[in-house]
C-alpha cells in the first residue's frame, strides 16, 4: 500500500543545442532505493540534479508527493516558480555530493545546524542536539567540533549525509557520493547508506558502485544518451540484462 | 651645510601631530567601513549575468578607478556646492573616500567571490537556503578570508589617501604638519616626524591585518 513519492513525466533537458534529457518516466514509491547506472553522458546526474532544480529543465513535469516541482504550469506555458517557493521544495530533498561541499569556514556541527537554524527556525540549541545525534549516527559524535578541512575524505562525507538527511527530507539524492573517495574509505560511505536504506528513507542514488547498488537497491535504472534504458529489480537486471546496451555496460563496469 | 637638527618646536606640536592622525585613521576607518559595503554589493553586481545589474557597477568602478582621488576631493569640495549639494570638509572628504575605496574593494571582492567553489552554493541550494541567504552565511564570509592577504595593502593605501583631505583643509596629519611647517619653519624636522607616524601606523595596521588573517583562517 505504499504512496507515490516522485513522478517523473517526459523530462526533456538541453544545454544550448546538445539534448542530455530526451523524455525521461519514472516513477518512484515511498520507500524505495533506486540506483541510477549509465555511462557517463548518459544523463544520470543531470536527471537528479532537476529534482530539486540545481538544474533548470525545458520540458516535462517532476512531481513530489503531488506537488508540481520547479515550474508553474499554464495550459502549455509554464513559468519558473519564486526563488522562496522552490528554495522550500528543495528543503523536501536531501542530496549529497560527489564532493561533498561542506562549507569550509563551520565545524561539522556547524554545517549540520545552518539548515536548521535557517531554513527550518529551529533555536540554536535543539539544532545542536539534532546535529550531535546524526553526527552520532554516522559514527562521528566527536568529531562535531572539527573544521572539513581536519576530516579525512570519508568523514566529510559522513558530515554531509548527516547535514542533508537532519533536514528530515522526503527523499535522498546521492550523486555519485563515492567517486572521490580513496578506495579504503569507500566501505564507511556505503555502510551509512545501507543503514539509510535499513530505517526506510526513501532515495535516488547515482552510482558506479554495482556491487552497492546491486545489494542496497530495490530498483535499478540503467540509462543510456537520455533515456531510461532499462530498470528493473537488481537480481535480474545484473545477471539476465534484457538489452544489449545494458549487457554491454556491465561487462566494462565493475560488478563481478 | 651646518644645519642642525632641533626637534623641540615638532615636539612642542607633537599633540597636534597626534590629534591630527586620530583624524585620519577616523577617516580611513569610517570611508574603508562604507567602502566595503559599497564594494561588496558591487562586487556581486559585478559578477551577476543580469547585465542590466552588472553593467551599472563596472561603469562605477572603471569611472572612478581612472580618476585621481585628488580631482574627485577638489570635485566634490568646490563643484558640488554650485550643483546644490553643500557637504561639511568631513563629509565631502568621507563621501569622497568612501566612493573610491568601494570601487577598489569591489575589485579585491569580485576575485575573492570567483575563487568560492560552486558546489558550495548548490550545496546551500539543497538544504533550501535562499541565494541571499546563502550570500550572507556562506559566500561573503568564505570571500573575506579569501582576500584577507590581499586587502592589507589596499586598507594601508586607502589610509595613506586620507592625507589628500589636507587639500580642503581637513586637520588631519598632513594638514597639522604643513601648519607646524609653516608656524615653526622646522621644515625637515616636521616632515621626519609626520613621515615616521605614517610609517608607524601603516606597520601597526599592516599587523593587526596579519593578526586577523591568522585567526580567520580556515582550519585545516
Amino acid at each position: 500500500m505504499n504512496k507515490v513519492l516522485l513522478e517523473i513525466q517526459g523530462l526533456r533537458k538541453q544545454y544550448g543545442i546538445v539534448e542530455v534529457l530526451k523524455g525521461v518516466d519514472c516513477t518512484m514509491q515511498e520507500g524505495e532505493v533506486i540506483s541510477i547506472i549509465g555511462s557517463s553522458g548518459s544523463g544520470k546526474t543531470t536527471m537528479l540534479r532537476c529534482i530539486n532544480m540545481l538544474e533548470e529543465f525545458q520540458g516535462g513535469h517532476i512531481r513530489l508527493e503531488g506537488e508540481e516541482i520547479g515550474y508553474e504550469h499554464n495550459g502549455s506555458s509554464r513559468k519558473r516558480k519564486s526563488e522562496k517557493d522552490i528554495a522550500r521544495q528543495r528543503a523536501l530533498t536531501g542530496m549529497a555530493f560527489q564532493q561533498f561541499n561542506l562549507f569550509p569556514h563551520m565545524t561539522a556541527a556547524q554545517n549540520i545546524m545552518l539548515g536548521l537554524v535557517k531554513v527550518k527556525k529551529m533555536p540554536r540549541d535543539e539544532a545542536r542536539a539534532v546535529a550531535e545525534k546524526w553526527l552520532d549516527r554516522v559514527g562521528l559524535a566527536s568529531r562535531a567540533d572539527h573544521y572539513p578541512g581536519q576530516l579525512s575524505g570519508g568523514q566529510q562525507q559522513r558530515v554531509a549525509i548527516a547535514r542533508a538527511i537532519a533536514m528530515s527530507p522526503r527523499l535522498m539524492l546521492f550523486d555519485e557520493v563515492t567517486s572521490a573517495l580513496d578506495p579504503e574509505l569507500v566501505g564507511e560511505v556505503l555502510q551509512v547508506i545501507k543503514g539509510l536504506a535499513a530505517d526506510g528513507m526513501s532515495m535516488l542514488l547515482v552510482t558506479h558502485e554495482m556491487r552497492f547498488a546491486y545489494e542496497v537497491s530495490s530498483r535499478v535504472i540503467f540509462m543510456n544518451q537520455g533515456v531510461i534504458c532499462e530498470e528493473g529489480n537488481p537480481k535480474e537486471m545484473f545477471v539476465k540484462p534484457k538489452t544489449e546496451r545494458l549487457a554491454e555496460f556491465l561487462k566494462t563496469s565493475s560488478f563481478n | 651645510m651646518g644645519y642642525t637638527l632641533n626637534f623641540a618646536a615638532v615636539w612642542r606640536s607633537l599633540d597636534q601631530l597626534l590629534e591630527g592622525l586620530l583624524l585620519s585613521l577616523g577617516l580611513a576607518f569610517v570611508s574603508i567601513l562604507i567602502g566595503a559595503a559599497i564594494g561588496l554589493l558591487v562586487a556581486f553586481a559585478l559578477i551577476a549575468k543580469n547585465g542590466w545589474i552588472k553593467r551599472p557597477a563596472a561603469a562605477y568602478v572603471t569611472v572612478i578607478r581612472n580618476l585621481p582621488i585628488l580631482v574627485l576631493v577638489l570635485f566634490a569640495y568646490f563643484a558640488l556646492p554650485q550643483m546644490g549639494v553643500r557637504l561639511g570638509k568631513l563629509e565631502s572628504f568621507v563621501a569622497v573616500l568612501s566612493i573610491y575605496s568601494g570601487a577598489y574593494l569591489a575589485e579585491v571582492f569580485r576575485a575573492g567571490l570567483l575563487s568560492i567553489p560552486k558546489g558550495l552554493t548548490e550545496a546551500g541550494l539543497a538544504i533550501g537556503l535562499t541565494p541571499l541567504q546563502i550570500r550572507i552565511s556562506i559566500i561573503t564570509p568564505l570571500m573575506f578570508r579569501n582576500v584577507l592577504p590581499s586587502l592589507s595593502s589596499t586598507v594601508i593605501s586607502l589610509f595613506k589617501d586620507t592625507s589628500l583631505a589636507a587639500a580642503i583643509a581637513v586637520p588631519e596629519l598632513t594638514f597639522e604638519a604643513r601648519k607646524i611647517n609653516v608656524e615653526s619653519f622646522r621644515v625637515i624636522e616636521t616632515w621626519i616626524v609626520a613621515s615616521g607616524l605614517y610609517v608607524a601606523t601603516c606597520s601597526v595596521l599592516a599587523a593587526l591585518m596579519r593578526v586577523a588573517e591568522r585567526r580567520l583562517s580556515v582550519p585545516r
